[in-house]
């Protein structure tokens, strides 16, 4: 790939090609940037962002490839060396990489960037793009690289050797609560999509028997037959869809599905606990087949719908929100908008999947910048147009559907006044269209991102496919493919969080390790369950709406998560001698302790109640010390629950902040000695063989 | 076989189509039959080989099974 390699001719084709790649990226940012007033056309991002990926692609990971890493295609990779024909197995690239992306990309990277979207497109994209090219796609291209050299690794493991035994245990900690977060906030996403949502509700229960005779006939019927049942649980959850309508337009049917928050928040807590126990083939493997190929026949039918409807951008570029008084998230551009975008321009989730089963099957090593830089490219770009679905509302309507009802009210009339005093003129009638357009009884209040997004996809893929009739439709499928893939990964995750915990408990207590005994599998469900029910629950009788206190927390953990990954990274560099290209991963680390750090520090000691705990803590003490109610607590006990649930968000903080800077310490200190060695000190699996033919060479 | 004008390779159906396919599977943790076959007559000819069955069913219950994080996925 190298350039050295073209002849002249290529040569000044590929510097033609490569420069008007770059002024049409150009031409499509400062476009984007200077739009004010008048609405732009979606296709502007798009093409600015896919500009960028591409340079960043041709240009800066080459540089990471050749200089910085040294891939080398002679060097035997895992797959080779290990090759059983089961997890180490050399892979096409293409088909590897599609197994990357799948795995790193899920809701994340469509909920973010539609909560961003409160302060206008500009910010979010700025973030998108730059987060993703010097630190995002970094993270997970050398993550994949270090795992590669060192026989596919897990992140804990790695940390363990390069680190140290304590920082290894210390990560453990981390990557459990992060996970614990994780599902709680996913969860909660659910909850507020599907509550008073007979139709919604309807469609996603009915996944569970398709699921299990999904899961019956590929084990009994046709065993392993998996595009049969694929396309027949396919079919009967489009037929799910249509009978949905049916449902909540028959009140009596609609009544028998239609649940409040706090209830769907135990029947999601009940769920992940039975189908995490049970047997994997009857539920949690048919629903994520049905889960995967949706995502990614979704993902591609936004993209095209985009490129057919090419729809404009009716939110502002930069709206009033950026000072931090937005009614979605609490606090200002630094550091909040780069905690709540954190899939799509970085996600420490991400280190975990590329020292999973990835770095396994990578049959040479240069196709590590293929499938670890680009992969993340491309969910850089799923975030690009969850950005896009969200702008394409008119923003009246985005602010009353993500706006807690303590903000707007409860009724059109209120919102539509409110909203319209904030700058964006809307009508209450508008309101209750919109609700109307997608067949649910009120848009208002429906936070999380999820619906928002669900409303903006149908407005691109009915302007596609089926016009205005079709809207409802559209609506209830994006429901239906978000809750259904993040259910996936709420039973799939609840089981990895079981495993951790026995894994973690059986450090000090063997007995609980054994993952085939009962007693341990069953209460270390228990206790996984019950820590992100916990969360869960506290979010959904938030009176702000849950997301405005877990989402942030949620952001928080996964860029410290990533802090920590490109720690490892950069010890790593150190020790190969290379600390020359150190600042490749250095540099991101240091952006994301400062934004960790300072946003961890915010949520607790802001003076502002929206943004600190403990702010929010005395208000609401000292109001019960008066006597005094403050909305939602009804009742004196509901208030020093409030005040309690600060208490436990503030202390969940300080954990955070104590493992961040924790492990800052452990890499600091693996640097220093990595620059007093006089030799390469990595631990990476040696190849004899070709040790040996340089050594000769 | 590459295109006369452009110069490019010429689109294989038959080659993209069973990419996809491998894609597809792999993507929910279904590896390849037919490499781990020959992967195992190769390497060890005497050994029992699994069916496509029973090699569904491994790969289905290794992805979920132990530690699990085969299937861990993002957010």
């Amino acid at each position: 790939m190298s350039l050295t390699l073209a002849s002249p001719g290529r040569k000044l084709g590929s510097i033609i090609l490569w420069t008007a790649v770059t002024a049409l990226g150009v031409v499509a940012l400062f476009t984007l940037a200077t739009a004010r007033g008048e609405s732009v056309n979606a296709m502007w991002l798009v093409t600015a962002a896919l500009c960028v990926y591409f340079l960043a692609y041709r240009f800066y990971s080459l540089f990471i490839a050749d200089r910085a890493l040294g891939l080398d295609p002679e060097r035997k990779t895992p797959a080779h060396r290990r090759n059983d024909g089961l997890d180490y197995v050399p892979t096409d690239k293409y088909v590897l990489f599609g197994h990357h992306f799948a795995a790193i990309a899920g809701a994340g990277p469509l909920i973010g960037p539609v909560l961003a979207a409160q302060m206008g497109y500009l910010p979010g994209t700025l973030w998108l793009l730059t987060g993703v090219v010097f630190a995002g796609a970094v993270q997970d291209f050398v993550v994949l690289f270090i795992s590669t050299r060192r026989d596919g690794r897990s992140l804990g493991d790695l940390i363990k050797t390069e680190l140290g035994q304590t920082a290894g245990l210390v990560a453990m900690v981390g990557i459990l609560t992060i996970m614990v977060i994780l599902l709680a906030v996913l969860a909660l996403i659910v909850v507020k999509a599907l509550a008073d949502s007979p139709w919604g509700f309807f469609t996603v229960f009915a996944t569970l028997p398709i699921a299990v005779l999904m899961g019956v006939y590929g084990r009994y019927v046709r065993p392993g037959r998996i595009f049969e049942m694929s396309a027949i649980g396919f079919v009967l959850l489009i037929g799910s869809i249509a009978l949905g309508r049916t449902v909540a337009e028959t009140p009596a049917l609609a009544a028998l599905f239609s649940f409040k928050g706090e209830t769907l928040a135990f029947m999601l807590i009940g769920y992940g606990f039975v189908a995490s126990v049970l047997p994997v083939w009857f539920l949690l493997a048919p629903r994520d087949y049905l889960s995967t190929f949706l995502k990614i026949g979704t993902i591609a039918s936004l993209a095209l719908g985009i490129f057919i409807v090419m729809p404009e951008l009716k939110m502002p570029a930069i709206s009033r929100f950026v000072d931090g008084t937005g009614p979605v998230f609490a606090g200002s551009v630094f550091p909040f908008l780069f905690i709540t975008l954190a899939c799509g321009a970085i996600s420490g989730f991400h280190a975990l999947v590329s020292s999973g089963t990835t770095p396994k099957m990578i049959g040479d090593e240069t196709q590590i910048r293929f499938i670890g830089y680009g992969a993340m490219l491309m969910e850089s770009f799923v975030a690009i147009m969850a950005l896009v679905a969200a702008s394409v509302l008119e923003p009246g309507v985005y602010f009353a559907m993500n706006s807690a009802p303590a903000v707007i009210g409860a009724t059109a009339d209120s919102a539509a006044q409110t909203i319209s005093a904030w700058g964006f003129a809307v009508t209450p009638e508008a309101l209750t269209q919109a609700a109307a357009e997608v067949g649910e009884k009120t848009v208002l209040s429906r936070s999380g991102g999820a619906p928002t997004l669900a409303v903006g996809m149908a407005k691109i893929l009915s302007g596609a496919i089926g016009g205005a009739s079709m809207t409802a439709f559209w609506y209830h499928f994006a429901i239906l493919f978000e809750a259904l893939f993040i259910l996936t990964t709420v039973d799939a995750g609840t089981r990895v969080a079981r495993f951790m915990i026995q894994d973690l408990v059986g450090t000090f207590w063997p007995r609980f390790k054994h993952t085939r005994a009962w007693a341990p599998n069953l209460a270390a469900t228990a206790l996984a369950v019950s820590g992100w029910g916990w969360f869960l629950y506290q979010g959904v009788i938030d009176p702000l709406g849950g997301i405005n206190t877990l989402w942030p927390l949620f952001g928080i953990a996964n860029q410290m998560l990533a802090a920590i990954a490109l720690t490892l990274c950069t010890v790593v560099l150190f020790r190969m001698k290379r600390e020359r290209y150190a600042f490749v991963v250095a540099a991101p680390a240091a952006w994301l302790y400062i934004c960790t750090v300072t946003a961890g520090l915010e949520k607790i000691f802001h003076p502002d109640a929206k943004i600190g705990f403990l702010a929010h803590a005395s208000r609401y003490s000292a109001a019960a010390a008066e006597g005094r109610l403050l909305a939602p607590a009804k009742t004196a006990a509901e208030m020093s629950r409030i005040v309690f649930n600060d208490y436990v968000n503030t202390t969940l903080c300080a954990v955070f902040l104590a493992l961040v800077l924790s492990m800052l310490v452990f890499g600091l200190k693996a640097i220093g000695e990595a620059r007093r060695a006089t030799t390469v000190t990595t631990r990476e699996t040696s190849d004899e063989l070709h040790d040996l033919r340089i050594a000769r060479a | 076989m590459s295109c006369t004008i452009c110069g490019l390779p010429a689109l294989d159906l038959a080659k993209l189509g069973s990419k996809l396919r491998a894609g597809a599977r792999l993507m929910i943790g279904q590896g390849d039959y037919d490499a781990y076959v020959a992967h195992r007559g190769a390497d060890h000819p005497d050994e029992p080989l699994m069916t496509r069955e029973a090699f569904f069913l491994e790969r289905q219950a290794s992805r979920f099974g132990e530690g699990g994080r085969r299937a861990m996925r993002c957010c």
